[in-house]
């Protein structure tokens, strides 16, 4: 490297202001590699945490989920067991724990796969026949129309003619009726409160509170509620002539307490992130159609609806990945009863792992994580980008 | 005079450090005469009062200093019950030993996998547990438990030979060696309300159908007076609890007939489940069979729940272990006091042929223990909540945490904390089934305390006393396949025989992951019940 920065002419006749040119170079030279190295030595050690702290435990994980931990003397060994985790979860003896009980479906059922069938099917078509199709797009979406398929299969399998729903349906069951609940009704609280109402700022902070709850304490307080012999209802259960019934026995009824729990606990999230995208629209656009004479309900679908669509896409990503994740609701409310009928993934991984079948309980973390990833990539690609750039 | 002192002030230190850390002084026992009412002989309707010699421990063995600055951290089940008593006398023998005594407590559904991370990680977190002793197989194989043999066998305090016969085998002792030290004596019986079953002109239920019979009668009528309708049986259903020893205490009367060596969860020759064929189902029948006169929603209650229901008289039969006998007395919170009967668990006429699988009529060959042509199998469910040590402590935490568990369980505490419903410890020591007088000093009366002792003196004297499953990863066998099946069955999301086939096909699997043979020997072993 000394001949790149060898001194030439004038340097020569006079030395010192050659030397300082020589440290100015190497100065330079060092500045430049410098710059070239700081990308690397900025970034790697967040690399190095974050690889450390998700892709190693991801990796670990799944290979915890082909294993099965044994206690031997002075500790604990991990044996290899291939694929029997993941066996006994789709084939075996956890088969209707995980999926459910299969029944033929009812002539509803069929009704409603048809129509799921035939969605699939137009979705497909138009796809087809749009120009520029690539091939990674055609594999995309049959892959995604084999999933959704096999989804609805699933769920008119259990859900109908005598079937019975295992942990991933119910968990499929939390996340989409929940959601769809819960933006509903966060937009409608939104809207309200995005009204020049008075006392607007107090429905604010009262519409926000339960966000502020742990979901234990939610689960507990919901827990007392729907206690029908000694919960503060159970006079008015009584004098219904209900004290002989009680919710907890039914498994739609029970699904139904943890879904009313956590649409109580999370609606405000979406309320408030919708409040703020309302707020931040251009009132002009509302006046201008309220000048050409359109009624509120117009305003509301043509011109208030759009414009929160793109927040609205990110927020039910967000949350869609949270909701499957639900736990505490069912453990404390219903302990995942009756029977097994509240069980969410999650608490169906948690309650093998309480016996320390570490195996078993991370192939159905690894199961939960592959639906998750489906979905949500399914969900970002077909519909958040469609309305993101109808809207955006 | 300085330099004197320079020598005088180490040497008074030192002798005091040798003074403290001495040997400890020996317990002072003293023998002292009691008046102990020891039987009631109802048909005289007379009390046997005898004069017995008692022995009760007046000091203990620490000294005051003996573990000053030493923490120990035990940990148990969520309370109040068993964390209470451990939490209340912990700053007594903090005063005693100078031993701070750290209780940890987690939910019931956890504890077994919280001790075993705990160990097998190298945490060591924990310095001594109390836990449920059927557990013990899993935490000694590794190596996990301190052997305290030794230490009982120099432990004058403890009293090791008050402790009944069953406790010491069964709850204490693994493959010769003492684990545990117990702190509470469990077996399953059945309560009735004595004036709601002579109202209507019943007899204590002797077999699983006359429960029936005698829940349903009284099912709906008002057992407290307070205008509404109570229930005619109340048990613990609820999953992920304790409630799936329950089941087992129905089952064990049709599966076991040949005393307590035949065990009542597997075949002996190939570990086969018990649990598909028609005496189980016949069992399945009766427990479901309870679930109309029960509250309504039985299946999501703890048996904190149903104790609460039958001392607050809303309940006319239930399952439970010894505590609901305590609670009864009560005054705060009981209002059945005296009114509380116990029974061994009810039995059955109709037994399973394990040859065939099929249900048949008990007789001198089929029935050989039946009492008047009934198979009672009184269940000793769980085997009550025992002590033990992490071997990897420190020797000076080893010492106070068995100093402890030792002062715990020693007559002098002991004997006072059966007697109290909250601390969810129950009778285990001969001299707690012998001094009546315990008893009726906490409460009960007479007649009361000779009808709660009988039940369960009775069903730990029985020849055929089903045992609890105390095979390698047992909780897996019960905690999850059968509370499991037992919770879907009672849900109705399966059938009965669905339920049966869920629980033989689990039980399987597991014993084929852990090897058939090594389960089997496992199996065999508990139930010798020799040292």
């Amino acid at each position: 490297m000394k001949e790149a920065v060898r001194p030439e002419g004038p340097a020569r006749a006079e030395p010192g202001r050659g030397e300082a040119r020589v440290w100015t170079h190497r100065l330079t030279s060092l500045a430049g590699r410098s710059d070239a190295l700081a990308p690397i030595v900025f970034v790697w050690p967040a690399l190095l945490v974050l690889l450390f702290l998700s892709i190693f435990p991801l990796i670990v994980s799944l290979y915890l989920s082909l294993s099965r931990l044994q206690f031997v003397k002075g500790g604990f060994e991990i044996k290899f067991v291939g694929l029997a985790n993941f066996r006994k979860l789709l084939v075996g003896s956890q088969k209707t724990h995980f999926l459910g009980a299969f029944a033929g479906p009812s002539p509803f059922g069929w009704v409603i796969f048809g129509l799921v069938v035939l969605a699939v099917l137009v979705l497909l078509w138009r796809y087809l026949r749009r120009e520029g199709i690539s091939l990674a797009g055609l594999i995309g979406r049959v892959a995604g129309a084999a999933l959704v398929l096999a989804g609805a299969w699933l769920a008119v399998r259990t859900l109908t003619g005598g079937g019975r729903p295992g942990t991933l349906v119910v968990t499929l069951f939390y996340v989409f009726a929940g959601l769809t609940i819960q933006y509903a009704l966060g937009l409608g609280l939104a809207w309200l409160a995005a009204q020049r109402i008075p006392g607007r700022r107090f429905f604010r902070i009262v519409f926000l509170l339960p966000m502020m709850i742990t979901p234990v304490g939610v689960a507990y307080t919901f827990r007392m509620l729907t206690d029908t012999m000694q919960g503060p209802f159970a006079p008015i259960w009584r004098a219904l002539g209900l004290a002989a019934f009680s919710w907890v026995n039914d498994p739609w009824g029970a699904r139904a307490a943890v879904l009313v729990s956590d649409i109580w606990q999370w609606t405000p999230f979406m309320f408030i992130v919708l409040l703020a995208a309302l707020e931040s629209q251009s009132r002009e656009h509302v006046e201008a159609a309220m000048v050409d004479g359109a009624n509120g309900w117009q305003v509301f679908w043509h011109i208030t609806l759009p414009g929160v669509l793109p927040v609205s896409t990110t927020l039910i990503l967000i949350r869609m990945i949270e909701a499957f994740k639900i736990v505490d609701l069912p453990n404390v409310l219903t302990n995942g009863g009756p029977g097994t009928a509240t069980e969410s993934l999650t608490l169906h991984a948690f309650t093998i792992w309480r016996a320390l079948d570490v195996g078993g309980s991370a192939a159905v973390a690894y199961l939960l994580l592959l639906v998750v990833t489906v979905i949500a990539v399914a969900y970002v690609h077909f519909v958040r980008q469609r309305l993101s750039a109808a809207f955006g | 005079m300085r330099r004197w002192l320079y020598f005088a002030g180490p040497m008074l230190v030192l002798t005091l450090l040798a003074a403290a850390c001495g040997p400890a002084p020996t317990p002072e026992i003293q023998r002292v005469v009691e008046t102990v009412v020891v039987e009631v002989e109802k048909e005289k309707e007379v009390e046997k009062v005898v004069e017995k010699e008692v022995e009760v421990v007046v000091t203990p063995t620490a000294a005051p200093s003996q573990f000053q600055g030493v923490e120990v951290n035990v940990v148990t089940f969520t309370g109040p019950q068993i964390a209470e008593p451990l939490q209340r006398r912990a700053p007594v023998f903090q005063a005693l030993t100078g031993a701070q005594v750290n209780v940890i407590t987690v939910p019931f559904s956890d504890l077994y996998q919280k001790i075993l991370t705990d160990l097998a990680t190298g945490t060591n977190a924990f310095d001594a547990f109390v836990f449920a002793p059927q557990w013990m197989v899993d935490y000694i194989q590794p190596g996990f438990l301190e052997v305290l043999t030794p230490r009982i066998e120099a432990d004058e305090q403890i009293r090791w030979d008050d402790i009944a016969p069953f406790f010491r085998d069964f709850s204490a002792t693994f493959q010769g060696e003492i684990y545990t030290i117990p702190l509470d004596g469990d077996v399953q019986i059945v309560y009735y309300r004595t004036d709601v079953l002579e109202e209507n002109g019943l007899q204590p239920p002797e077999t699983w159908d006359d429960y029936l019979n005698v829940a349903q009668t009284v099912h709906g009528q008002d057992m407290n007076g307070d205008g509404a309708a109570d229930f005619g049986s109340c048990i613990s259903k609820k999953r992920a609890a304790q409630a799936y020893w329950m089941v087992w205490s129905v089952a064990g009367a049709f599966l076991q007939t040949e005393g307590t060596g035949q065990g009542s969860f597997f075949t002996l020759d190939n570990l086969e489940p018990l649990t598909n064929n028609e005496a189980f189902a016949a069992a399945l029948d009766v427990y479901t069979g309870t679930t109309p006169f029960g509250p309504p929603n039985e299946i999501n209650l703890d048996v904190g729940d149903t104790r609460g229901l039958f001392t607050s008289g809303r309940c006319a039969l239930s399952i439970d272990w010894g505590d609901i006998g305590t609670l009864a007395i009560d005054p705060e919170i009981s209002v059945v006091q005296d009114k509380v009967g116990s029974i061994t668990l009810p039995g059955s006429t109709r037994v399973l042929d394990r040859a065939t699988g099929k249900l048949v009529d008990c007789d001198e060959t089929t029935c050989p223990n039946a009492v008047g042509g009934v198979n009672h199998a009184p269940f000793a469910a769980f085997g009550g909540w025992s002590g033990a040590i992490n071997a990897a402590a420190d020797p000076v935490v080893k010492d106070a945490a068995y100093a402890f568990l030792s002062y715990m369980s020693a007559p002098a505490q002991s004997n006072v904390d059966v007697t109290i419903g909250k601390t969810g410890f129950n009778p285990y020591r001969t001299s707690q089934f012998l001094n009546r007088q315990l008893w009726v000093e906490a409460g009960m009366s007479p007649e009361a305390a000779a009808n709660y002792l009988g039940g369960i003196e009775a069903s730990l004297n029985s020849p055929n006393m089903a045992l609890d499953l105390r095979i390698p990863q047992n909780q897996r066998y019960q905690q999850i396949v059968l509370d499991t099946a037992i919770a879907q069955l009672l849900a109705g999301e399966i059938t009965r025989d669905e339920a049966m086939q869920q629980i033989a096909d689990g039980w399987n699997e597991l014993t084929d992951e852990l090897g058939r043979e090594a389960q089997l020997a496992a199996y065999r072993s508990s139930l010798g019940v020799t040292r």
